[in-house]
């Protein structure tokens, strides 16, 4: 152990400067190529010459791109804060009855405060979602744990037990439509004031750098979080808040994007590692990137015809979940 | 100095902890041995804080460590477990680094740079810094939550088991370290052991304990006995003598 083999620290800290640099300018790319493809093209020129167009750009193509941003990054942060919580690779809000819980509560809203401001409707969503994320929790810590696949199918199972209760009152009050549309990401319904709400699951998510160590430390099992002086349970209170509102945001406006935070989170696993710090810009930019992405791809596909999100990134989503439980690490 | 008062500790029906008094003053290494299930773990983990006594109180310098802010208790006493699996890919010197965690809450200075070097540099990890402790060996592994600890710099660490997967060299390293740790920086440690050699060899106070229940507790050379010894474990064991220090021929007879 003590032969000095030449201190080359693998290079995993020392990232190159470009790496960065090249990372931003591929999401300027996207976000400009996501504010001028659509059905009704906007060039450059129309832009600044047709109002018409210009009225298009700023009511819907800025809108919805801001969107893909904002849902986009806050989703995979999301997905990271759980996976640590929970000590699992796989679970997310969508597979762990976050996002489920956060459509009853939304439907809640419609039926009893119809006229209730959008506001009002992300906060009824987003308390109904902490609470079916505490109880699912509550349920997992009396669970024997012994693998890790247990998790997410318990979660699985445990989102379709709500979603079911959900479709039985939408299916009563006429609302299946409007249950349909929370739960499946479409981003061509968004237009300007009718995403801003989005701003709110940004915000929160920010908050997670603040945390970022904690909920490492949390994720290190309780016993190591507590021996250096951490409560663990605040730390989950307040990770399961981070979600619950974000997941609140994200159902009122835009619908949950399925697998964002499973595959982007994992992704960056394998490269950086689990340590908030390092991982939380990589999963933002990876998360805005591949949403970004997925979107234009739907919106090309069928042209002038749009997929929605939903369909283009569980294909992707799909395919590189296979690959992330066929090449799992030993441990 | 912690005392422990009328500790007691039961999981369900059954008592694995039950000490009417115990006084741990500054300084020295204490080792505690006995069979599996004696209760070493439950007693360290109680000593630690992680687990709640079902009776009794553990107090340090005069206050119950239950009531104590955990964050400040965190800066006098480190602990590490028996089972480290962790299911998150970090690096030796994340892991490390959050062993300064009561000192710099996640902001590390230059100070805390130089505390987990070091501590990195003691348990001869330099190397694999920059490496993820799930693509190491399962010694390698301990080591760095030894690290950990080390790093954490409190006056009172406790070890459950710190041997656990390492080879011999890297045992005795660990034994040696520890010792130097308490003759020339004065700290406290309290340490599991397994094996009774080296328990023998590097302690300075031996706590020998069966069925939750202390049954001896002194110098080494009181301690490690073969009447002792067959009180705890049930089983002949001879003692031989070597430069004034016991040796357990642990293949009995």
């Amino acid at each position: 152990m003590t032969g000095s083999i030449a201190a080359d620290e693998p290079g995993l800290r020392a990232m190159p400067v470009w790496q960065p640099v090249l990372a931003l300018a591929l999401l300027a790319l996207l976000a400009v190529a996501s504010l001028l493809v659509g059905s009704g093209g906007i060039g450059l020129s129309a832009l600044l010459n047709d109002p018409a167009s210009a009225k298009l750009f700023l009511v819907s193509r800025l809108p919805r791109t801001l969107a893909l941003l904002l849902a986009g990054t806050a989703s995979a942060i999301t997905g990271l804060i759980m996976q640590r919580l929970v000590q699992n690779r796989f679970v997310e809000p969508s597979t762990m009855g976050t996002v489920d819980a956060a459509c009853l509560g939304l439907l809640l809203g419609v039926i009893f405060l119809p006229d209730a401001a959008p506001l009002t409707r992300m906060a009824m969503a987003a308390v109904a979602s902490w609470l079916g994320t505490v109880l699912f929790l509550l349920v997992l810590r009396a669970m024997p744990r012994r693998n890790a696949l247990m998790p997410p199918l318990l979660g699985i199972a445990y989102g379709g037990v709500i979603g079911a209760i959900s479709a039985f009152i939408a299916w009563q009050t006429g609302l299946m439509q409007a249950l349909g549309a929370w739960t499946t990401a479409d981003f061509s319904i968004v237009l300007s004031g009718r995403y801003e709400l989005l701003y709110v699951a940004a915000g929160v998510t920010a908050l997670a750098w603040f945390a970022a160590d904690r909920f490492t430390l949390a994720g290190l099992g309780d016993d190591i979080a507590s021996s250096v002086g951490l409560n663990p349970r605040r730390v989950l209170a307040l990770g399961v808040s981070i979600v619950a509102v974000t997941a609140g945001s994200i159902v009122v406006t835009v619908g949950f994007i399925p697998f964002l935070g499973l595959i982007v989170p994992n992704l960056v696993s394998r490269r950086v590692g689990d340590n908030l710090r390092t991982a939380l810009p990589m999963v933002a930019w990876l998360g805005a990137t591949v949403t970004l992405a997925c979107d234009i791809l739907g919106r090309l596909v069928f042209y002038p015809f749009e997929l929605p999100i939903g369909a283009t990134m569980g294909v992707l989503g799909a395919a590189v979940f296979l690959f992330l439980l066929l090449k799992r690490h030993p441990r | 100095m912690i005392e422990l008062k009328n500790l007691r500790q039961n999981y369900g029906s059954r008592t694995v902890v039950d000490v009417d008094a115990l006084t741990l003053p500054e300084g020295g290494l204490t080792s505690i041995i006995g069979p599996n299930g004696a209760g070493k773990s439950s007693l360290l983990g109680m000593i630690a804080g992680l687990q709640r006594p079902t009776r009794g109180q553990v107090i340090l310098d005069g206050q119950d460590i239950l009531r104590m802010p955990r964050n400040r208790f965190a800066r006098r006493l480190a602990v590490l477990r028996q089972d480290n699996s962790i299911n998150a890919r970090l690096t030796v010197r994340d892991l490390v680094g959050f062993g300064r965690y009561p000192h710099s809450r996640g902001r590390l200075n230059a100070c805390d740079v130089r505390h987990i070097a070091h501590a990195i540099k003691l348990v001869a990890l330099e190397e694999y810094q920059h490496s993820f402790l799930d693509e190491m060996s399962g010694g390698q592994r301990q080591r760095a939550f030894i690290a950990m600890v080390l790093a954490q710099n409190t006056e009172y660490a406790l070890f459950d088991e710190p041997l656990n997967s390492l080879d011999i060299k890297h045992a005795v390293g660990i034994m040696q370290l520890l010792r130097r740790a308490v003759d020339q920086h004065g700290k406290t440690a309290i340490v599991v052991l397994h094996d009774l050699n080296f328990a023998a060899r590097h302690s300075d106070r031996i706590i020998a304990m069966r069925d939750g229940k202390i049954i001896a507790d002194g110098k080494p050379e009181n301690v490690i006995t073969t009447d002792v010894l067959s009180k705890i474990y049930d089983m002949k064991l001879n003692v031989l003598k070597q430069q004034n220090k016991q040796i357990v021929d642990v293949f009995g007879k």
